[in-house]
């Protein structure tokens, strides 16, 4: 990576290091939100980008990561780093069926597509149904006194989310730079470009985009596991709805998909254009639900009608950021 | 639960009558789909708007949805065609991803722009002249059902014979079959394709109508259609006109009985399970991606 | 390295199409093999099915004593054969030497052996300057010599090369199996020359007996007129 890039990152890193230090809580809440979605798009992006396949039901992962570790730790109270690792091997095992049922019977494509948000909706109304983990009414986490900070069991002030979020973003990155420079990254991109060549010249395609697809799913599950101890509370019809897939996918599109960056800036750019535009309308007086997903429908038009490669690729280009 | 005869056949005529709608609102997609080749990722955005247009038009001027299907179907036919000539033409040669994203803004768009204007509470029609079931026998047959039932069937044909008998349609479906012979023997293919766009959106918006008497609507009703219209069109044969209604009336069958032995808000559950079975056990032939 | 192939009585037919046809013949080691005959003699198919990318109604192939046919062409490509593409398929979003590391990937364990091996194929085959340039910008013989580069860097025991035109060097195998219709090269180059035609085997021998033989002239030729 050149050194302007790497200048870049680490500005921006450290800019955001000391956010709750000099900004509002509404804006530490705001940036914990841009991360979120950061993390959760270069979770996707893995297997979009790079397995190339198009996964529309991603909050499946993050409804089963979620749910795992909270019902762990309020029926059997095991930490949730703990109830973590559960997590991720059943979204990752549940991912590795999918795929393989799918690659097995050649659903490619928009099927694909379609099979996921099947699988994804399936769950919203089977947890629904679930009542050892509250069904529709939700399941509620202890809440502890504000001020104390247990990181052990995710109960604490908001910086400490943050913190924590802003840590495994920049771990997803990191992996992410590193899955990329690696054999499996190489053959993640022979694959995406020609799977037959990639055959031809020694790839196991099976293989590796069911690695792809499991190292998706279990980033996904953390990111589960985040929002289930961040909101203290999980809902099926929010977890696992059609619009938290939505919303993942929203910043990797924008920003670049298969591009390392890609899911951060179009993150970014969604959180700030969603924001500014809720502001603007209660500031004109209106204040209506609905705005922001406006927003986010087009700009998502935008992109995918003017600049379908996202965003990152012609700012990279425009910055000189590599030759 | 009562388990007699004439409650079964009850729930079967009613799965039945619900399901031809269904089945219109699929056939909207078959055309779509099977013709222009498009992924309409906004097809049951699209129904929900129908929904609430029919239902504006009946609480502010007293329009009949039965009646509304005429100017509701025609606006709906201008919008599909303007959208396939305008906005859609230049994707024909992209990604085929690319265009179901685009699809999924507008889809996007339109329910945030309902929940805007509408606000997140339900609306919906009621006829106070169908309260009472039409009675056959030891059938109860509810009204606004065995109406709307009528009147899919009653476009259906109508759209049957434009396809087999009008020379318009027969060259749409010449499109489907080789666009570049069509291209080659002189068809205006994007005309056709925006019409084919233009007579599955009015499908949607006829489907809508008759929908609103049915059951009410809320902002977020779009995506539970999108997939609904998608699960009829996978299980009764892409790209078949038949198909999309028996498949229709299939699922509204099994939703139908899936309510009756089931939870009622598991019903959908048997769909989303005959999809994915379907997806994966279809001849490949069918399902191979033509991209 | 004496391992040979053997392909032994190989049919293919498409929804009635009999694409081959009862194929037989052997290729030696350390030699050239060419398989010429006129279009849609079944030369692609052959060559799909020795490198796994289909599979033959019946028959068998045979490397070095184990039948590889059935095989998945990766597992092939780790058993020793490398194959080219009539229509090149680089991979166009990655640059030359992202390209051939992939090719190297398969026989070298780390990816900076594999970028080492990389950039001494490239400069082998002549594409070294080029190797920063994305792949999509090369010219056709240079995608062509970057087809070839790419085999070449999986270590192959017997490359298959489909209509590669140009001269080549098999420094790096032991034999290759060419499909060309130039016949200047197929000449000047091939110790055996198999000769395809619908499917079936029409004549097999050196150069310079085939072009004396009838069933070859015949299906290059035409059959003469009857006036």
């Amino acid at each position: 990576m050149k050194r302007r890039a790497i200048l870049l990152v680490v500005g921006v890193f450290g800019l955001l290091l000391t956010l709750p230090l000099w900004a509002s809580p509404y804006t530490v809440s705001l940036a914990t939100l841009f991360l979120f979605f950061a993390y959760a798009g270069q979770a996707w992006n893995i297997m979009m980008g790079f397995a190339g396949l198009l996964s529309l039901g991603h909050a499946l992962y993050l409804g089963v990561g979620a749910y795992t570790v909270a019902a762990l730790y309020d029926h059997f109270s095991i930490g949730p780093w703990l109830g973590l690792w559960v997590a991720l091997a059943l979204c990752g095992l549940l991912a590795a069926a999918i795929a393989a049922l799918a690659f097995r019977y050649r659903v490619a494509g928009v099927y694909f597509a379609l099979l996921t948000i099947a699988c994804a909706e399936f769950a919203r109304i089977g947890f629904d149904h679930f009542t050892w983990v509250g069904g529709s009414g939700g399941l509620f986490l202890k809440v502890v006194e504000p001020g104390r900070m247990d990181l052990l069991n995710l109960r604490g002030p908001p910086a400490m989310f943050y913190y924590l979020i802003l840590f495994l973003a920049g771990a997803a990155l990191l992996l992410t730079a590193l899955l990329l420079r690696s054999r499996a990254g190489y053959y993640w991109q022979a694959i995406r470009e020609s799977e037959e060549a990639a055959a031809a010249l020694g790839v196991n395609s099976f293989r590796w985009k069911m690695l792809a697809v499991m190292i998706s799913a279990a980033m996904t599950a953390l990111a589960g596991m985040f929002s289930a101890f961040y909101y203290s509370n999980l809902f099926p019809e929010q977890l696992f709805h059609i619009s938290r897939s939505i919303e993942i996918i929203l910043g990797p599109i924008i920003g670049g998909v298969g591009t390392l960056f890609g899911p951060i800036i179009g993150a970014a750019l969604l959180t700030v254009l969603a924001d500014g535009a809720t502001e603007f309308v209660a500031a004109v007086g209106w204040d209506v639900p609905g705005v922001k997903q406006l927003v986010y429908g087009i700009v998502l038009f935008a992109i995918v009608g003017f600049l379908p490669e996202g965003i990152w690729p012609a700012l990279a280009r425009k910055l000189k950021l590599f030759q | 639960m009562p388990f007699d005869f004439p409650t079964l056949l009850n729930v079967l005529i009613s799965g039945l009558m619900t399901g031809l709608v269904y089945g219109l609102m699929a056939l909207g997609l078959s055309v779509i789909f099977g013709v222009a080749r498009v992924v309409n990722f906004a097809h049951g955005e699209m129904m929900a708007l129908a929904m609430y247009a029919a239902a504006l038009l009946f609480s502010r001027f007293r329009v009949n949805p039965l009646l509304a299907v005429l100017p509701l179907g025609a606006a709906f036919f201008c919008f599909g065609y303007g959208l396939q000539r305008l906005v859609l033409r230049p994707f024909v040669i992209r990604p085929q991803h690319s265009q179901f994203l685009l699809l999924l803004a507008l889809a996007v768009v339109i329910t945030s722009t309902l929940l805007i204007v509408f606000g997140p509470d339900a609306r919906a029609v009621n006829l106070d002249g169908l309260l009472e079931p039409v009675v056959i026998g030891e059938l109860l047959l509810d009204q606004a059902k065995l109406y709307a039932a009528v009147v899919a069937c009653a476009v259906a044909a109508a759209l049957f014979a434009f396809f087999r008998l009008t020379y318009t349609g027969t060259a749409i479906r010449a499109c489907a079959d080789n666009w570049l012979g069509a291209q080659i023997v002189g068809l205006d293919v994007d005309r056709l394709y925006a019409i084919a766009f233009g007579i599955g959106a009015s499908c949607v918006g006829v489907a809508g109508c008759m929908m609103i008497l049915l059951v009410d609507v809320t902002p977020g009703s779009g995506p539970a259609y999108t997939l609904l219209a998608f699960v009829i069109v996978i299980v009764g044969g892409l790209g078949s006109m038949s198909g999309a209604l028996v498949g229709g009336v299939l699922i509204g069958i099994s939703e139908a009985f899936g309510g009756l032995f089931i939870a009622p808000s598991a019903k959908s559950m048997i769909s989303f399970a005959l999809m994915v079975i379907v997806l994966i056990f279809r001849p490949r032939g069918l399902i191979a991606d033509k991209s | 390295m004496s391992a040979s192939l053997a392909v032994q009585q190989i049919s293919k037919s498409f929804r009635g199409l009999q694409a081959l046809a009862d194929v037989s013949f052997e290729i030696q080691p350390s030699t050239i093999t060419a398989l010429i005959g006129p279009n849609g003699a079944g030369k692609t198919t052959l060559f799909n099915i020795i490198a796994g990318a289909q599979t033959p109604d019946c028959g068998a192939i045979v490397l070095d004593g184990c039948r590889i046919d059935g095989l998945r062409p990766d597992q092939i490509c780790r058993l020793g054969i490398a194959r080219t593409f009539q229509m090149v398929k680089p991979f166009a979003g990655l640059t030359v030497l992202d390209n051939v590391v992939i090719g190297a990937l398969s026989c070298c364990s780390r990816v900076k052996e594999a970028r080492q091996r990389a950039d001494a194929i490239l400069d082998m085959v002549g594409l070294g300057p080029k190797r920063s340039r994305a792949s999509a910008l090369l010219t056709l013989p240079d995608r062509k010599l970057l087809e070839l580069a790419r085999a070449l860097a999986t270590r192959p025991k017997l490359l298959l090369l489909d209509e590669v035109l140009g001269g080549l060097r098999p420094t790096e195998c032991d034999r290759l199996v060419l499909i060309e219709h130039v016949m200047r090269v197929v000449m000047a180059l091939a110790r055996t020359v198999i000769v395809l035609h619908h499917g079936e085997v029409i004549a097999q021998g050196t150069p310079a007996n085939i072009v004396r033989e009838q069933a070859v002239l015949d299906c290059y030729l035409g059959e003469p007129l009857s006036v």
